[in-house]
């Protein structure tokens, strides 16, 4: 579904990626652990392409993504992607939100998204609330929007960067929650994170990256019972 | 107090004849920030274009017609320009003054509106822009849906300052002989040599002109819930 070949990143003179190769297949949660700074964020945004590589290739449910001559807003209505920080749309209620992308993007009718959006708001327990402002709601709530709303589109992998980093502690769950009944349905993930616990229960695979490389890559009870690189071992010592 | 009655009198008599001045003002006004507000807006969104061409023009744009007085662009618009249209043409051409100073005004403000739109635009969190994008829309239609409905309400008040500014700026088309306010009151001096009274009401008339705008541009804000965030 996922193959990353030789790819590199640079701002300017910082090298953040330097060779990456992996693989993600059809349903598979891959949860993509590491330092801050590791260059975990920026490879999760480069298989949307939200950065540009400056080596290697991407391909994407058989599309090489990293060719300028892509169409990539096609590619991406089937990427669904959750950030730190929601970025829900401020100036529209929960629902449109939702069914903003859907109309404008995939020409679905107003009462058809409607309908789509009201059930992905059921199924993340926001029924309520989709008359809604986003600043109204918790970080939870808005996280959980903002999975619905990326889910609207139909995607067939869902990409999260840290989605419960800026949540207050009691929130988290609520996400995660999510998250966990979306892998149950075989979505394909990929999931930059610091819930180890998620990472144990959830996860197919683990990647653990460190400056800019994959150091390890391991089914998530052999890494954490047994981390074979001394890095690896470094960076679960601390947070384990 | 004899002095005061005396400018009362010629203020009273002078009114009518100041009051088509600030018609004319408002007009010039009006459509002078219809313009501009496009041309603005092009010049706004072509300054963040990621074509360099677009955005190198529009970065021109705006320094020339900052960077040179707006006394000096009426003039180039009303002389200069048909001047050598004249020359090129062999046979002379004559612009309409109402019109010049309207393409003057206009070209003037849209430098100055493209910068409040391009630093409004700008004030929109990038994350806006990438959650638009991740979810398929074209930059144009994460523009039009997510970027300028938020950054429309955060230049509400600098656009309100520029129109303001421009509404007194329009005083200095009284030099190509338009019939805007401080013109009718120099006329009317010009007629009865009443230069106090006269400059002191232009000022006011000016003044309550100015005022109106900046109450209905707060009463904009308030309505579309302009906070200071």
């Amino acid at each position: 579904m996922i193959r990353v070949e030789g790819l590199y990143k640079d701002f300017d003179q910082l090298k953040v990626l330097k060779g990456i190769d992996c693989r993600i297949t059809s349903q598979e949660v891959v949860v993509v652990i590491g330092p801050s700074g590791s260059g975990k964020s920026t490879f999760l945004r480069c298989l949307n392409r939200l950065e540009e590589a400056t080596a290697g290739r991407v391909i994407l449910d058989g599309i090489e993504i990293t060719n300028p001559g892509c169409d990539i807003d096609d590619v991406r209505q089937r990427v669904g992607m959750v950030f730190q920080r929601f970025n829900l749309f401020p100036h529209m209620s929960v629902i449109k939100n939702i069914t903003l992308s859907p109309t404008k993007v995939k020409g679905l009718g107003e009462k058809e998204a409607i309908e789509k959006a009201k059930e992905l708001l059921k199924k993340v327990g926001l029924s309520d609330k989709e008359n809604a402002l986003p600043d109204e709601l918790s970080g939870g709530q808005q996280q959980r929007v903002a999975i619905a709303r990326a889910l609207a589109m139909e995607p067939k992998i869902m990409l999260f960067d840290e989605p419960t980093s800026s949540l207050d502690p009691e929130m988290v769950g609520e996400v995660l929650a999510v998250m966990k009944d979306l892998a149950k349905e075989g979505m394909t993930m990929v999931v930059v994170t610091h819930e180890m616990g998620f990472a144990r229960e959830v996860a197919d695979r683990v990647i653990f990256m460190d400056d800019g490389q994959i150091v390890e890559e391991a089914p998530p009870l052999e890494i954490f019972k047994n981390p074979q690189h001394p890095r690896t071992q470094g960076f679960l010592s601390k947070i384990l | 107090m004899e002095v005061l009655g005396n400018y009362y009198t010629h203020l009273v008599k002078a009114f009518p004849f100041l009051m088509k001045g600030a018609g004319l003002t408002i007009q010039i006004t009006a459509m002078s920030v219809f313009f501009g507000t496009i041309i603005g807006l092009i010049i706004g969104l072509g300054r963040l274009s990621p074509k360099k061409i677009l955005s190198k023009m529009s970065a021109v744009y705006v320094d020339v017609i900052r960077g040179t007085p707006l006394l000096v662009q009426v003039l180039i618009i009303y002389f200069a320009v048909p001047g050598l249209m004249s020359d090129i043409l062999d046979s002379p051409v004559r612009f309409n003054r109402i019109t010049a100073a309207v393409v003057a005004c206009s070209i003037n403000s849209g430098a100055y509106v493209a910068e409040i739109f391009r630093a409004g635009i700008q004030s929109i969190e990038r994350g806006q822009m990438e959650a638009a994008r991740s979810l398929g829309m074209s930059r144009t239609q994460a523009m039009r849906y997510i970027i300028l409905p938020q950054a429309f309400k955060r230049v509400v008040p600098p656009l309100g300052n520029e129109f303001i500014a421009l509404m007194k700026d329009t005083s200095i088309l009284s030099v190509i002989g338009v019939e805007e306010l401080l013109r009718k009151g120099q006329l009317y001096i010009a007629a009865t040599y009443q230069s106090s009274p006269i400059y002191v009401g232009v000022a006011l008339v000016y003044l309550v002109l100015t005022l109106t705008v900046s109450r209905w541009v707060s009463y904009t804000e308030r309505r579309l819930g302009v906070k200071n965030d």
